[in-house]
């Protein structure tokens, strides 16, 4: 993978979790809501649906993380040893 | 702290390097990595705020209501009004008489943003004056306006001419 598509990705992802956030925002605002206002229903499948938009949020990480690594790892042979200003 | 799966060429290379590189086209991805790991951080806080809510409403203690007379039959007209308090004294509740046998109480804090809500009698209904809230004097269920839940309402029971609110049903 090259960097341009690597950085694509990594924004893509990104967006992704930023969403994913987006989303559970407003279900611990709207959990907290409607608990202070006495209501208990909602509280355990929101606690269930944060959990699962914090399993994918943790496997966006990971992806990204995983690009990362492959792109850095290809391109490390020659990008850390050409560059004059790199500190040894 | 090096990059988990990051292969290096060079044993030499100092760990600092994965994550101060010299090259600003790495570097981004230094930047993007942190950030998103701060997302994931975020993301992880608010898993813990919504457990954090569970863990307090299983915890919590079940409201237990005292019996407390309102008012007596003979007080209020057929729709007439009667303002008490309760369970508390700081819990504003109105009590309505539709007709010579039927008495309804709600909880008078409207659900938007806790107004007084005032029975209109042409409309046969409660109405909150704040943004035009109006609620069903059968139920408490919101008819129009922001108010996001019904009314609570206020369980009653007559024992002769003496009207007792017993509960609150949310
Ligand atoms: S406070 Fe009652 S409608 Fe806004």
């Amino acid at each position: 993978m090259t960097r341009g598509r690597g950085i694509t990705a990594i924004d893509g992802a990104i967006a992704l979790i930023a969403i994913l956030l987006i989303v559970q925002m407003w279900l611990l605002t709207a959990t907290l809501e409607s608990y202070l206002a006495g209501h208990s229903e909602p509280i355990v499948p929101a606690a269930i649906l944060s959990g699962l938009i914090l399993a994918a949020c943790a496997g966006l990480f990971l992806f990204i993380q995983r690009i990362d690594a492959n792109i850095r790892s290809a391109e490390e042979p020659d990008s850390r040893h050409s560059s004059p200003s790199a500190p040894r | 702290m090096g990059v988990r799966g990051l292969k290096r060429t060079s044993t030499q290379d100092p760990v600092w390097r994965d994550e101060f590189s010299a090259q600003s086209a790495t570097e981004r991805y230094v930047t993007r990595r942190q950030f998103s790991k701060f997302l994931v951080l975020t993301s992880l806080g608010m898993f813990v705020g919504n457990l954090w809510i569970l863990v307090r409403s299983w915890f919590a203690a079940k409201p237990s209501f005292t019996p407390q007379p309102v008012s007596t039959a003979a007080e209020i007209p057929v729709g007439g009004v009667k303002l008490f308090s309760y369970p508390t004294p700081d819990d504003p509740c109105i009590l309505i008489r539709r007709s010579t046998d039927t008495f309804v109480a709600y909880s008078q804090k409207c659900t938007h943003l806790s107004c007084a809500v005032y029975y209109a009698r042409e409309q046969n209904r409660l109405e909150c004056p704040c943004h035009e809230g109006y609620f069903s004097i059968e139920d408490g269920s919101v008819l129009q306006g922001p108010p996001p839940r019904p009314l609570p309402r206020v369980t009653l029971k007559r024992e002769g001419n003496d009207i007792l609110a017993t509960g609150v049903e949310i």
